[in-house]
Parts: structure tokens; C-alpha cells; sequence
């Protein structure tokens, strides 16, 4: 009981909601197959960008094309599994605009479950699946003198990557609570962070990358860690035990997330409509 | 009532329309700014590895940063403007109640996209553009000609990229639904607008070939002008004669897409 069965029937109630969005858009195959397509290409539209600036220089902030490769290939995939698990959170600002919120209050089910899989949207694997071939690309091209640590940490950066997004979307959903109209603030961290993350570090002013490293650590998502495994200075002169905090990173962000939830609830009024 | 009190009072309506939403608004130029910031940074190593890459140099490339970022919602680079719902009023059949009105149809959309457009540009364009120039060095000319052209080029640019979705949208008259259309307008604006990098600064033979598609007038030629790169009167032709042709496609495609229309129920 307790802690852990609210965990269970959470997953549970996530599960069937999810299962059933996918059924619906399984209704129409074949614009389900041209939207997973359409979700591939636009997102590989930041790597195409990448392709070009290489097609003109070798090196972009002292970084070669495997290894930025690496860096926007783990980026992607961790932000991909984060947007698909709980990208759709956006619509929230709607559904306490309109009043439908409430419904989600007062089902037999946790609300963060219910928000979470909310037009949950097996499109957004196209997203996944040209992070994984780009991070794919990267580690057979990177220069790399792999040994077991380094090999560890790239499923590590994935996983714990993912965790890290997924907190970011959810402290973004609380934010929404308060700030209904404003949901778009949520993409500057979101869809900004993983942008972000795709360029080496050393192309941004210090003062940035601190606040990423510091602030909001999504320098734990990838740049550190990759530092270790590419062999390059850390960010902000990090010590070399950094590279292998990410998962711990990832538990506080999301304990801190869990908190932002909880309290956003807590002070949610309804629009009375 | 003069036909044109009409559509200015379109445009009044659209502009009204998304002034309402001031947290949005401010939510969006907080993501722009963010944006913006990212990309500088990246140009700028772009820069620093090759200078004068497409014949701009580092405070031009951060003046096109910026000033991709001001048109990124005013041009409508990856939809969401009047064409998302002059699809759903196609999908619905609520294009009939539009056809019966004593008015142009493809004029009535142009003054509601354009009132559209002068908000996003004021209301969402200026600051992370006015942030950019406080922050980073750019390229901004002195003489108030070089601005007042610039803003006749980005005038054009909002009729052309009306005129790329208007088209988009007349295509629900025969797909009934939009969502691929959509996704085929993000791709295309996003690529050959020039969001992910300047069009000068492509390679090659596709470098040649992006800066003469009707796309190029969007994002390249306001920004060209403002910073001197081009003639203006030169990309004042360029934008126009793209304009004039996309509009006439859509004319054309306009009586095609009326002549079949029938509308369900009653």
C-alpha cells in the first residue's frame, strides 16, 4: 500500500489512457504513418542545419562533425523519449481555460498520469528514431578509445537525459497552472534546452553555460558526461567525477519537479465555466 | 462603404484578435528571445571558423539572427496563421457562409493575415530584436532610408507568405484534411526561409538554387535590404513578382476549388 501502490495505479492509468489515444490514431493508418514521417523530418531539420554548417567549416567551436553527431544524437533521443512521454503536457494551459481540467480532478485516477498521457501521440517516435540514427552515425564515426565506463555512460546519458526532460516538462505543466496563456514560456526551456544541448559547450558565453550547469542542470543531459567520453576540457571546469552524477541529477530535478506539482495543484482554481 | 474600408476593417479585426492575448504574447517573446540567444551563439562559432561566409560578417550574421527571430510568427514560418483556419472552415463547410459574402475571398483572408502579421511584428517582433541589438553587435544601418525600405520588403514578404498558405489551404478543398499540408508548410518555411541558416551562406549549387525560390523573399530579402547586401528595388521585384505569381495561382485554384464546392447538410 502507500507510496508504492500510487505508484502502480498511477503507471496503470497512464497506461490505458495511452493505449487508448493510440488506438484512435491508429483509426486513420495512413495519415498515422505520414504524420510519424512529417514528426521525423521537421525534427531533423536541427541536424540538417548541422550538416550545412559543416558542409562549410571542419570544426565548429573546436568540436568535429562525429562529435557534435554525439552530442545532438543523445540530446535528441533523451528529449525525444521525455517529449514522448509527456510532450503532450502543452495542452494543459487549455484544459484549465476551458474548464476540462476539473474532470481530470475528479476521476479515481492521479491527475499527473491522466496530464501525462493526454493526447499521448505515438508520432513523436520519429522524433526518437533520427536521434537514435544520428547518435547511431556518431558512435560509429566518433574517435573514441571506448572502455567500459565510457560504454556505460552512453545508455546512462539516455536514460537519465530523458528523466531530467521529462521534469522539465512536468515543472513546466505546474507553471502552466499558474500561468494559463503563458504555456509557451515551457518550449524556451524544453525545445530551447535540447537545441541548446546539440552544440558543443565551448560555443556559448560562460555565463550561459553556467546557468545551464548551475541553475538548471541540463549540462548533466549530455555535455559533461560527453566531455568524459570524447576526452574534451569539461564544462566550467567541472571535476572529473561530474561525468557520472547524471542519474542523480536526474532524481533531484524530478523529486524538485514532483514538488512544483504537487504545490501547483495544491493552488489550482477553477474557472467556475 | 468603399470596398476598401472593408478590408482595412479586416485587418483592424485580425490585429484586434491576437492583441487579446497578452500572456501569450509575452510567453512569446520570451521564447524568441531564448531562441535567439542559441542561435547567435552558433552563428557566431560559424562565423569565427569562416568569416564572410555568404558575404556577411559576424555583426550581420547576428542582425539576421534577430531579425529571423521579429518575422518568425509575423511571416507565420511554420503556420498558424490565416490559413489554419481557413482549412478548418473548408473541413466544416463553413466556407459557404464566406462565399456568399459580397466580398473577395482571397482579399478578405490577405487583410486578416496581414492584420495578423502587423501584430505578431509589434507585438512579439520588436523586443527580441530591440534585446538583440542592446546585447549583441549588429549591423543596423543609420540612415532612415535603409529602414524605411526594409520595412516596404517586409510588407511584401507578409503578401508572399500569405500567398504560399493561401494555397496550402485551397488544398483542403480536395485533401479534406490539413494535416499533412500543415506539416509539408513547417518543413518547407523552416528550411527554405532561411530559419536554420542564412540562405547565403548554403553551399553550392542548392545555395543558388534556395535564394530564387519564392521562400528567399521572406526572411533573406528584408534582411538583405536592411543591411545593404542587395538593391532594394531589386528585391522590391523579386518579392513582388512572387507575390503577383502566387496570388494568380491562387486565384486560379480558387474558382477550380469553388466551382466543386458542395456543401453537406443544410
Amino acid at each position: 500500500m502507500g507510496e508504492r501502490y500510487a505508484l502502480a495505479e498511477g503507471l496503470r492509468a497512464y497506461g490505458l489512457i495511452a493505449g487508448m489515444w493510440v488506438r484512435s490514431s491508429m483509426t486513420y493508418r495512413a495519415s498515422f504513418v505520414i504524420t510519424v514521417f512529417g514528426n521525423l523530418v521537421v525534427t531533423a531539420l536541427d541536424f540538417v542545419a548541422i550538416l550545412l554548417m559543416f558542409a562549410q567549416v571542419d570544426s565548429l567551436g573546436g568540436w568535429s562533425l562525429p562529435e557534435v553527431a554525439f552530442l545532438y544524437g543523445l540530446s535528441a533521443t533523451a528529449f525525444g523519449i521525455a517529449d514522448l512521454v509527456l510532450g503532450s503536457m502543452d495542452v494543459l494551459g487549455g484544459r484549465i481555460r476551458d474548464g476540462s481540467f476539473d474532470t481530470l480532478l475528479v476521476r479515481p485516477a492521479p491527475v499527473l498520469a491522466q496530464v501525462g498521457a493526454d493526447h499521448f501521440a505515438l508520432r513523436r517516435l520519429g522524433r526518437i528514431t533520427q536521434g537514435v540514427a544520428v547518435l547511431g552515425y556518431a558512435l560509429v564515426t566518433v574517435d573514441v578509445d571506448w572502455s567500459a565506463p565510457k560504454v556505460l555512460l552512453v545508455p546512462v546519458m539516455v536514460v537519465s537525459g530523458a528523466a531530467i526532460f521529462s521534469a522539465l516538462f512536468v515543472a513546466g505543466a505546474a507553471f502552466q497552472i499558474f500561468a494559463q496563456d503563458a504555456a509557451e514560456v515551457q518550449n524556451a526551456f524544453t525545445y530551447g534546452g535540447t537545441t541548446l544541448l546539440q552544440y558543443p559547450p565551448t560555443v556559448f558565453g560562460k555565463d550561459l553555460v553556467r546557468g545551464v550547469t548551475f541553475m538548471l542542470p541540463l549540462a548533466f543531459v549530455n555535455w559533461v558526461p560527453a566531455a568524459h567520453v570524447l576526452g574534451r576540457p569539461y564544462p566550467v571546469d567541472l571535476p572529473e567525477w561530474t561525468a557520472f552524477v547524471s542519474p542523480l541529477v536526474a532524481v533531484a530535478c524530478c523529486a524538485l519537479a514532483g514538488l512544483a506539482w504537487r504545490t501547483g495543484l495544491r493552488s489550482y482554481r477553477s474557472t467556475g465555466s | 462603404m468603399g470596398s476598401g474600408r472593408l478590408y482595412l476593417a479586416v485587418a483592424v479585426g485580425g490585429f484586434r484578435r491576437y492583441a487579446t492575448y497578452r500572456a501569450a504574447t509575452a510567453a512569446g517573446v520570451f521564447t524568441n528571445t531564448v531562441f535567439g540567444v542559441i542561435l547567435v551563439y552558433t552563428y557566431l562559432a560559424l562565423w569565427d571558423e569562416k568569416p564572410h561566409l555568404g558575404g556577411y560578417d559576424q555583426a550581420q550574421a547576428v542582425t539576421y539572427v534577430w531579425l529571423g527571430q521579429c518575422l518568425y510568427a509575423t511571416l507565420a514560418i511554420q503556420g498558424g496563421g490565416a490559413e489554419k483556419d481557413l482549412m478548418e472552415r473548408i473541413r466544416t463547410g463553413e466556407i459557404a457562409v464566406d462565399l456568399y459574402r459580397p466580398a473577395d475571398l482571397q482579399l478578405w483572408w490577405l487583410a486578416g493575415d496581414m492584420g495578423r502579421a502587423l501584430f505578431q511584428m509589434l507585438g512579439r517582433g520588436v523586443v527580441p530584436f530591440v534585446f538583440g541589438a542592446l546585447f549583441f553587435p549588429m549591423a543596423l544601418p543609420t540612415a532612415p532610408t535603409a529602414w524605411a525600405a526594409c520595412l516596404v520588403a517586409l510588407l511584401l514578404a507578409m503578401v508572399v507568405s500569405f500567398a504560399i498558405r493561401y494555397l496550402a489551404a485551397l488544398s483542403v478543398f480536395w485533401l479534406m484534411d490539413g494535416m499533412g499540408v500543415n506539416q509539408a508548410l513547417m518543413i518547407t518555411g523552416i528550411f527554405f526561409s532561411g530559419m536554420v541558416l542564412p540562405l547565403n551562406a548554403f553551399p553550392g549549387v542548392f545555395g543558388d538554387i534556395v535564394l530564387v525560390l519564392p521562400w528567399a523573399a521572406q526572411i533573406q530579402m528584408p534582411a538583405d535590404v536592411l543591411m545593404g547586401e542587395t538593391d532594394p528595388l531589386g528585391a522590391f521585384a523579386f518579392q513582388a513578382a512572387w507575390a503577383v505569381v502566387l496570388l494568380a495561382a491562387g486565384r486560379l485554384l480558387q474558382s477550380a476549388a469553388t466551382r466543386r464546392v458542395v456543401v453537406q447538410g443544410g
